[in-house]
């Protein structure tokens, strides 16, 4: 019954015309020609020379294109480079003149200042001055009045240390505990709370000014290193950056602790705490930078002079003192200087993930 | 042995909790939740309510007080006097303006800074570290430096003088002062806000950016279409620190120029302080309440944008 079938050609024919068809193998192709077919075999050698020689010449002409545009780039980064460094080495180069150079080159532009020590009312007096960046000759004059003749600069020295290292270390402790309970217990009124410490993070100073002020008062703070310290250790602003870091913590890591029996506080350092590791380094150097140079806080808030750290007094060195003033920011930039140098890898670290999201 | 015996035992002697156990276990698990992250949270709450929340809480009614001693209510007379202030309102207009213009350069200047670094350049961690360097520099260096560049006898008119024959100005004390301090801003800041494009930068996957190049898509196309919509909350960061920072930059100020510096270089901080000198309480209380609502609408109309632009990113 399944005996071969016997087909007639016309109905083969029919049958691979469909078939095809179907497939639509069929569409004529249309007849390639190409350039190299009338070419002598020479013609096409010296041809495909030539258009190797044409592909090279573009190839190093992008290639210049973008020497060129890195050139530039490198320029652009190496001014960039220079004028963020001037300041520096301009202190420290300059705190090696005598106080007879200084005042010799520098004297006349205190004379026209327009800030505090204007008060005296100098009028301008048309010199120019001396932009000195080599010494005439390199004394150590200006350290020495600085570290033996004149005791009150150690003092402020100190004063600057035991203010800025409670800071520091406290609202580190602080906030990596608040900002661990931000990240993990997010409900509506939570986040509400944690807005309001994003605005007074935002706050300028002189806003919270008065409220400080006030509190220290009710207090009997005033006068003390405390109403500098206090407020200072309650700051949010590491608050909210290290929460924003430990958001970034993957759930998975803490349900697989949770699952695993870890209560809150083993979750808290040993998963935390050392993946907030850099950002904590980070922000100790920034919050010290930072507080280093407050000068409106102890203004208002310390008004005996020897509890005044060293950033007001440096702010308010004036004409007769300007030949230690560069010593004395040199000497005052080291710390800050070390600490960055020491830690720019975890502050490089910790600045970068701060801002991911 | 004996230990899986105990749990086959548990297990048969399992009931299941009913509706009202559940419940309760429920409530139990969420009270427990919430005392346990309010206990992490309390010494930094206290803390904060203690030195700022309440005392802006008395400053609000400070703020409708005659004076600090005189406690009798009087109501928004504080706030109109603050308003119609002539010295307020040129404080707010150029806070306001300063921090428009510094803001944004902030953010365009370290994004140029950050994709030129990105783009394959030999040294790029030594130019990093170099550029981060001016945000550790004191605040007294700093203001010892502008002076001798910018002041009337400074170098930048001496040079002027000398190669251009250029007549001398006095920065500080003519229309470009707030140039002068934008520029002083943007020295200390970029290096930081580089630091987190940079960090941005490389965090874009790779493959997306070489399928573009194979696409043809040329470096300004890949800015805009791709690099952009990956930076979208960086820039949103940055932003922000800027706007912290461009308040900072009153201290420079301050030290720069004293109370009351040239009439475009008087900013609220200015009014704030002196306000504070003079004692006047009523007109300082009302003044900071007022930028506290300033601030409030601010930010809350930022996180309100970021959170509407990170929707649409996510989907």
């Amino acid at each position: 019954m399944y005996g071969r079938q016997v087909f007639t050609d016309k109905q083969l024919e029919r049958r691979k015309a469909a078939t095809l068809a179907r497939r639509k193998v069929f569409t004529e192709m249309p007849v390639f020609e190409s350039k190299f077919d009338h070419m002598t075999p020479q013609a096409r050698e010296s041809y495909f020379a030539n258009e190797r020689k044409r592909a090279k010449k573009v190839l190093q002409r992008r290639k210049r294109v973008t020497n060129f545009g890195m050139g530039v780039g490198i320029v652009i980064a190496v001014i960039a480079s220079i004028l963020a460094l001037i300041p520096i080495f301009y202190t420290f180069i300059n705190s090696f003149m005598s106080s007879a150079e200084i005042s010799d080159n520098y004297g006349v532009i205190f004379q026209s200042l327009s800030g505090l020590s204007s008060s005296k009312g100098a009028g301008y007096i048309d010199r120019t001055p001396v932009l000195r960046l080599v010494p005439e000759r390199v004394t150590f004059e200006q350290y020495k009045t600085l570290l033996f003749m004149s005791p009150t600069y150690l003092l402020k020295f100190w004063n600057s240390i035991i203010l800025v290292v409670p800071i520091v270390l406290g609202q580190l402790v602080v906030s990596s505990f608040a900002a661990y309970s931000f990240a993990r217990y997010r409900k509506k009124r939570r986040e509400i709370l944690f807005f309001s410490y994003v605005i007074l993070m935002l706050m300028p100073f002189q806003v919270t000014l008065v409220p400080n002020y006030m509190i220290s008062e009710k207090l009997h703070l005033l006068n003390t290193i405390w109403a500098i310290i206090l407020p200072g250790i309650f700051s949010t602003f590491s608050c909210f950056l290290l929460t924003k870091y430990m958001r970034q913590i993957p759930s998975s890591y803490i349900e697989a602790a949770k699952l695993d029996g870890a209560t809150e506080w083993q979750i808290f350092t040993k998963i935390a705490l050392p993946t907030c590791k850099s950002a904590i380094f980070a922000l100790a150097i920034l919050l010290f930078i930072d507080y280093w140079n407050m000068v409106e806080q102890p203004l208002v808030l310390l008004t005996d002079k020897e509890k005044q750290p060293l950033s007001v007094f440096l702010s308010q060195i004036n004409e007769a003192e300007i030949g230690i003033a560069f010593a004395a920011s040199a000497l005052y930039m080291i710390p800050a200087l070390l600490i960055f140098l020491l830690g720019e890898e975890y502050l490089v670290e910790g600045i970068s993930h701060s801002g991911l999201k | 042995m004996s230990e899986t015996n105990n749990v086959q035992n548990e297990i048969k002697h399992y009931k299941k909790p009913t509706n009202k156990q559940k419940k309760m276990l429920k409530l139990r698990r969420k009270a427990l939740d919430w005392s346990v992250f309010t206990a992490y949270l309390l010494p930094s709450l206290a803390g904060v309510v203690v030195f700022f929340f309440l005392p802006l809480l008395m400053l609000g009614k400070t703020s409708f007080q005659k004076s600090a001693t005189k406690t009798d209510f009087i109501g928004f007379i504080n706030y109109e006097r603050v308003f119609t202030n002539n010295a307020f309102q040129s404080a707010a207009k150029n806070t306001l303006t300063f921090a428009l213009l510094a803001v944004p350069l902030a953010v365009v200047l370290s994004l140029l800074i950050a994709l030129l670094l990105n783009s394959g350049m030999p040294g790029k961690s030594v130019f990093r570290s170099i550029l981060l360097n001016p945000m550790m520099v004191p605040v007294a260096s700093i203001v010892l430096i502008w002076q001798v560049f910018f002041s009337y006898n400074g170098v930048i008119n001496g040079w002027g003088e000398t190669l251009f024959g250029l007549s001398k100005t006095d920065w500080l004390k003519s229309d470009y002062a707030q140039v002068v301090i934008l520029i002083m801003f943007l020295w200390k800041n970029l290096g930081y806000n580089m630091v987190l494009f940079l960090a941005a930068l490389n965090n874009i996957p790779g493959e997306i950016i070489e399928s573009a190049k194979m696409d043809g898509a040329g470096p300004i196309k890949r800015f805009f279409s791709i690099k952009l919509y990956y930076l979208s909350s960086t820039i949103f960061f940055v932003g922000i620190m800027s706007l912290i920072n461009s308040f900072k930059i009153f201290r420079e100020v301050y030290l720069l120029t004293g109370d009351y510096p040239y009439d475009n270089l008087y900013m609220l901080q200015h009014f704030m302080n002196n306000a504070f000198t003079r004692l006047d309480y009523s007109k300082l209380s009302a003044g900071a309440i007022i930028m506290c609502i300033a601030m409030i609408i601010i930010v809350g109309v930022l996180f309100i944008c970021e959170a509407k632009f990170g929707e649409s990113i996510e989907e």
